[in-house]
């Protein structure tokens, strides 16, 4: 809370003061800047433990099929394949945000943020429609615990995905009307953390759900 | 329209709930009124609800905690009466479905809206200062936990009026809690506060560990901090990795609910055990979280009050983060008679009885702390030798239902019962209101009165006593907790005691109602002048009572544990001059985004789905435009500071 | 820093607490005395070997740690009291906070209990494990046992009877139940005559007992499983063998079969349900139940096939 202006007289060394408001605004935010990753990191590992009860619950349903289909029955690798592919071409492309991120490019930083985007967008739009799919032949995650477990793990990684690109576009926006200022940098960095976090948990489901099913 | 809300929704035929709703708008009434009277709308809005002041949060989170610690325990007096009544084979004086709902309820409220509000509280008024910080490392996630924990809060309260509470237990166990055997709306209400409180949880828990592993003051290492720091630390580290796994077990049982799904239902292969699992990974280390504050706590008090420096400092930090690891691996002895095979259970029974050794540790450091120190009987000292003696019996307990043969005939007991309460309450209850006493002064900048509390401590702990050996002897007659009404004569006197304990503990919380009224009004005669009214050792003890907006007008270097201490021993520290002090603006964004929480809450458990859309939307738009707002923080000028630090009593000067 | 002098309050309100604590003291035998006369222990008070050995690792478990816990808890008063501020003569030593000893002593005794009681813990988990059988030359009778809502079904899977919350079985005859659960989950147990053991829907779990004493004794549900919980009580009757053969032949005397329609009628909500008897059960029943979680009960229509054709 601020403290009320009293009448004092604004002493001599007034531009002093100021100088020593900047001084200290800029050594706060390279402060800053690096407990905000640090923090991020925590909350990251936090959702890592979300994902492994979801990986457990997966683990312990897997066979709980209730005579329905079958992972075996339901799964179709080549569709699987594409859809990891964008997301995995994806964690490249954002790699290449953080490049031109270090040499200060803007538009650079923009354009691959859109790129890496869009290839986000297939692979949910990808999903959603393997959802459906497998919803409209009665395999939907109310026929049995391994498809209740199945859709959840799988969903719950794609709704992380779409919160990711949600951010991705309000970074698009925060980065054209700011360009890359330290805070801007900073979220850019987090949202790094994320997408590659979220790769490396698709590499998790993708080995785990889809190829254990089908080839074991 | 309103989903499945409908006028029906409030119990008009249940005298009990009505006279409990109508107390509850009374209250609300008055504080509505008292506020429009005194015209501190506006004071309310810009100095509370929208502060991110670590040390204002801190005390609403302790309003909110004292005032569920109200309503958790007139559910337990309820709970008890109605047994003294009902155990001689009368039916009671409560429905069998009402008593249902107050035993889960006053479960779920003691754990999630008293012990982890009140804890969170701690943290918050005292952490930062103990470190020699400002404030936390993020100002504004802090704000935005409370608003969280407050929209649970504001939805289990609810419950009571606008239809009903959970009929399960304050885990909700299926099949039980499915829509099958609970098709109202008590377990939605269960499941959606915990989910939005528990994601306030869950970011304090980030915050802290950024906080104390990124803001201590210069000089102060790891091995140099408060003991305080560390369980907060330890305990911190564990909200975060253990959270995660309640948010999955109460979202796979909400997928149950809404979407037909089957992970814990009968049919189409659910597994009823998963669930117990889930659940249970999250809850043991829930009630070690919520300890280890509380261990911290006793650390400082019995140090301070003995004069001398805690015996074992390092053994007490390995000692804390062996408790936090430990508590990870020995959730199965909660279901020993799940039938999990003999193997399994005799690892997870060795497991608990582990972690009695660092436990150990713990009581013996404090038992030599006290050892050719000089010890001072203060209400918070009080709290600490009780404790030390209630914990180990409530310890001792806990270690016999840890052989897997002995908890077969004792689980579900009330001698179960009767442990977890000793441990809970002589623990956990204990040392937050010892926290309580010892740092009133620091944040209000007037003691509480000692009379009033050591009555209040002496009718707690005679209380407790009471109330809860008879529940260790019933439990071992065969007595099992949850039942409403029993049949055998013999049993009658023993519930009869229960109760008399009970209201001999009402009687100690009159006494902290009165403590705190009688404290208000004499506060001018008791007045911390000196910023440190009990010969303090840590960092927050040097600032005035209460301390400045900034905590610190400078930031002091630290050279050895016990920082404080020290400093009193070598003298104040040369003048420096006050540089300009970067500090967080207030926001309401987390005023506003607990509200759509709240909305979003009460859409999914009354199925009004409009509603729930525009609470997630809210949620969401309100995060995106906090996001777009530059102008977060200011500087408070150094003449500024110089004119507050100037204006301190002179007693404080003096000190440092 | 303040030190505190001879003349505060401090003393008077010692002197009061020392009182305090000495009444409580004197008054502890008394209560005990009072409450522990002319009590029913159930869990202390064990019918059965498996009950008895259970109770023998409560004992010998609280006295391991009662020797650590006395000393402590004295050791809490006697430094309390000794190093009071009040106490000029007590030694002051504001900045000893360590020793080797003391602290390899602290590590070293309560792991010492620790690990007795892991010893103990390992040896009974498997002894007293509820699925092993019980070493007996006699052969052990089978109970099924399904939890309902608020009530007990047993089934005699090789009399071919049926029961609702009442049991009978001779004495020093191994039981050996087998437990399901057709509703919620249930916890059935028999507390004087041993352990308790899940009742889940889909699961099967076992419990093995054995009476070694005759009486009636209680039987509960340790798991709360919705509103008719606290009346979902059963008898255990363990009696001599002919008192046993008289309650089966009183049992198969009984006008009601459980066929399909009455399982139906049963599996139905229903509180302070009494006690009933079945002269006839299908013997695939308790299986056929165990293999349906979540189905309908009234849909077991096997049950219903083969109880006709058992009827003529």
């Amino acid at each position: 809370m601020r403290p009320q202006t009293l009448d004092i007289e604004v002493p001599s060394n007034a531009r002093a003061i100021t100088r020593n408001v900047e001084l200290a605004e800029a050594e706060e935010h390279a402060e800053a800047g690096q407990t905000t990753p640090l923090g991020f990191w925590i909350y990251l590992m936090s959702d890592c433990i979300l994902f492994s009860a979801l990986f457990a619950t997966y683990a312990v349903l897997r066979n709980a099929v209730a005579g329905g289909p079958t992972g075996a029955q339901l799964f179709h690798l080549p569709y699987v394949l594409i859809e990891t592919l964008c997301l995995l071409v994806s964690s490249i492309t954002y790699g290449m945000v953080m490049l031109a991120l270090k040499v200060q490019k803007r538009r650079a930083v923009l354009g691959w943020l859109m790129i890496t985007a869009v290839l986000g967008a297939c692979f949910i739009t990808m999903e959603v429609r393997e959802f459906a799919h497998m919803i409209g032949e009665g395999a939907g995650p109310d026929r049995s615990a391994f498809l209740s477990s199945f859709f959840t793990l799988v969903g719950t990684h794609g709704l992380h995905v779409t919160a990711g690109l949600i951010w991705m576009l309000v970074m698009m926006i925060q980065v054209a009307r700011t360009g890359l200022t330290s805070t801007n940098a900073s979220r850019l960095l987090c949202l790094s953390l994320f997408w590659h976090f979220l790769d490396i948990v698709w590499i998790g489901v993708f080995s785990v759900v889809y190829l254990m099913r089908v080839i074991v | 329209m309103f989903g499945k809300l409908s006028l029906d929704a409030i119990p008009y035929q249940q005298p009990i709930i009505m006279g409990a709703a109508a107390f509850m708008g009374l209250v609300a009434v008055s504080v509505i009124a008292a506020l429009t009277y005194f015209r501190k709308w506006k004071w309310l809005w810009t100095e509370w609800l929208t502060s991110v002041d670590h040390k204002k949060i801190g005390v609403m989170y302790i309003i909110l905690a004292l005032v569920m610690l109200l309503r958790g325990f007139s559910d337990a007096i309820m709970m008890r009466t109605q047994l003294a009544i009902a155990s001689a084979g009368s039916a009671g004086y409560l429905p069998p479905e009402h008593y249902d709902q107050i035993f889960t309820a006053h479960g779920v409220i003691m754990i999630f809206f008293m012990a982890m509000p009140f804890m969170i509280g701690l943290l918050n008024l005292v952490v930062p200062l103990q470190i020699g910080a400002r404030d936390v490392a993020f100002p504004f996630l802090n704000s935005l936990s409370f608003w969280l924990t407050a929209a649970g809060f504001a939805l289990i309260n609810l419950s009571l009026v606008v239809g009903e509470f959970a009929r399960t237990g304050w885990l909700a166990y299926p099949p039980l809690s499915e829509l099958q055997y609970s098709p109202g709306v008590g377990v939605d209400y269960y499941i959606w506060s915990l989910q939005v409180s528990g994601v306030g949880t869950t970011l304090a828990g980030v915050n802290f560990i950024a906080t104390i592993l990124r803001n201590r003051a210069p000089g102060m290492t790891l091995m140099k901090m408060p003991i305080f720091t560390w369980t907060a630390l330890c305990s911190n580290i564990m909200i975060v990795a253990a959270f995660p796994i309640l948010t999955v077990a109460l979202a796979l049982l909400a997928l149950d609910r809404y979407l037909g799904m089957h992970f814990f239902t009968n049919a189409l292969g659910g597994n009823q055990m998963m669930y117990v699992n889930l659940i249970w990974a999250w809850g043991h280390p829930e009630v070690y979280i919520l300890v280890l504050p509380a261990f911290g706590i006793f650390s400082e008090i019995i140090s301070t009050f003995s004069g001398k420096r805690l015996f074992g400092y390092a053994t007490m930090v390995y000692a804390t983060m062996a408790i936090a690891l430990g508590a990870f691996i020995t959730w199965l002895h909660h279901f020993f008679t799940m039938g999990s095979g003999a193997d399994v259970n005799a690892f997870f029974g060795i497991t608990t009885m582990i972690i009695a050794i660092p436990t150990g540790v713990k009581v013996f450091n404090w038992l030599f702390t006290m050892y050719r120190g000089r010890v001072r009987f203060s209400t918070p000292t009080l709290w600490t030798l009780g404790f030390m003696v209630t914990f180990v019996i409530g310890g001792m307990t806990g270690v016999l239902m840890a052989v897997p043969p002995a908890d077969f005939v004792l689980h579900n007991s009330l001698f179960l019962v009767a442990h977890f309460h000793n441990v809970l309450i002589g623990g956990v209850v204990f040392g937050y209101l010892a926290g309580l006493s010892y740092w009133f002064p620091k944040i209000f900048g007037f003691k509480l009165n000692e009379k009033l509390g050591k009555w209040a401590f002496w009718c707690w702990l005679i209380g407790f006593y009471i109330a809860f050996v008879p529940l260790y002897m019933l439990g071992l007659m065969g007595v099992t907790r949850r039942v409403n009404h029993f049949d055998n004569p013999v049993w009658h006197a023993y519930f009869v005691a229960a109760a008399i304990g009970a209201f001999v503990i009402l009687c100690g919380i009159l006494f902290e109602v009165a403590q705190l009224i009688v404290s208000i009004k004499q506060r001018e005669s008791n007045r911390d002048l000196t910023g440190d009214p009990w010969g303090g050792r840590t960092l927050e003890w040097s600032v005035s009572s209460p301390p400045p907006f900034y905590n610190f007008a400078v930031i002091p270097e630290v050279q050895t544990r016990d920082a404080f201490w020290e400093m009193k021993k070598i003298g104040p520290p040369r003048a420096s001059r006050y540089r300009p002090i970067h500090m967080p603006r207030n926001t309401a964004t987390g005023v506003i985004i607990g509200a759509f929480s709240f909305a979003l809450g009460f859409g999914l458990i009354w199925h009004i789905w409009w509603m729930a859309l525009v609470g997630l939307l809210g949620i969401v738009i309100s995060l995106i435009t906090h996001s777009f707002n530059q102008h977060r923080e200011y500087f408070v000028p150094a003449v500024d500071i110089a004119r507050i630090e100037r204006l301190r009593s002179p007693a404080l000067i003096q000190q440092v | 820093m303040r030190l505190m002098t001879n003349n505060t309050p401090e003393i008077s309100s010692n002197r009061r607490m020392r009182t305090l604590a000495c009444t409580m003291l004197k008054l502890l035998p008394v209560a005990g005395a009072v409450l522990l006369g002319g009590c029913d222990w159930a869990v202390l008070d064990a019918k059965g070997q498996i009950g008895m050995e259970e109770r023998s690792i409560i004992a010998t478990a609280t006295w391991l740690m009662l020797i650590i816990v006395v000393p402590v808890i004295a050791m809490i008063g006697a430094f309390a009291w000794k190093y009071r501020a009040s106490n000029a003569r007590a030694k002051y030593m504001p900045d000893w906070d360590y020793s080797h000893s003391i602290a390899v002593l602290m590590v070293l005794v309560p792991t010492a209990i620790v690990a007795c009681l892991s010893v103990i813990a390992w040896r009974t988990s498997h002894t007293l494990d509820p699925y092993r059988p019980l070493s007996s030359d006699v052969k052990p009778i089978t109970i099924e046992v399904v939890a309902l809502d608020w009530k007990w079904l047993f089934i005699y899977p090789d009399q071919q009877l049926a029961t609702v919350n009442e049991i009978a079985f001779p004495t020093d005859v191994p039981v050996h139940f087998r437990i399901t659960s057709a509703s919620v989950m249930n916890s059935f147990f028999i507390p004087q005559l041993g352990g308790q053991i899940y009742a889940m829907s889909g699961m099967q779990t076992q419990l093995r007992l054995i009476a070694n004493q005759e009486g009636t004794f209680d039987g509960i549900s340790a798991n709360y499983s919705g509103g008719g919980f606290s009346d979902m009580k059963f008898k255990a009757i363990a009696t001599t063998k002919d008192g046993f053969d008289e309650w089966t032949h009183r049992v198969k005397g009984s006008a009601q079969l459980l066929d399909a329609v009455a399982y139906g009628a049963l599996a139905k909500p229903s509180e302070k349900h009494g006690v009933e008897y079945f002269s006839m059960v299908d013997k695939e029943l308790f299986n056929q139940i165990l293999s349906s979680p979540g189905r309908d009960p009234a849909s077991l229509s096997t049950a219903g096939k083969k109880l006709l054709a058992l009827e003529e």
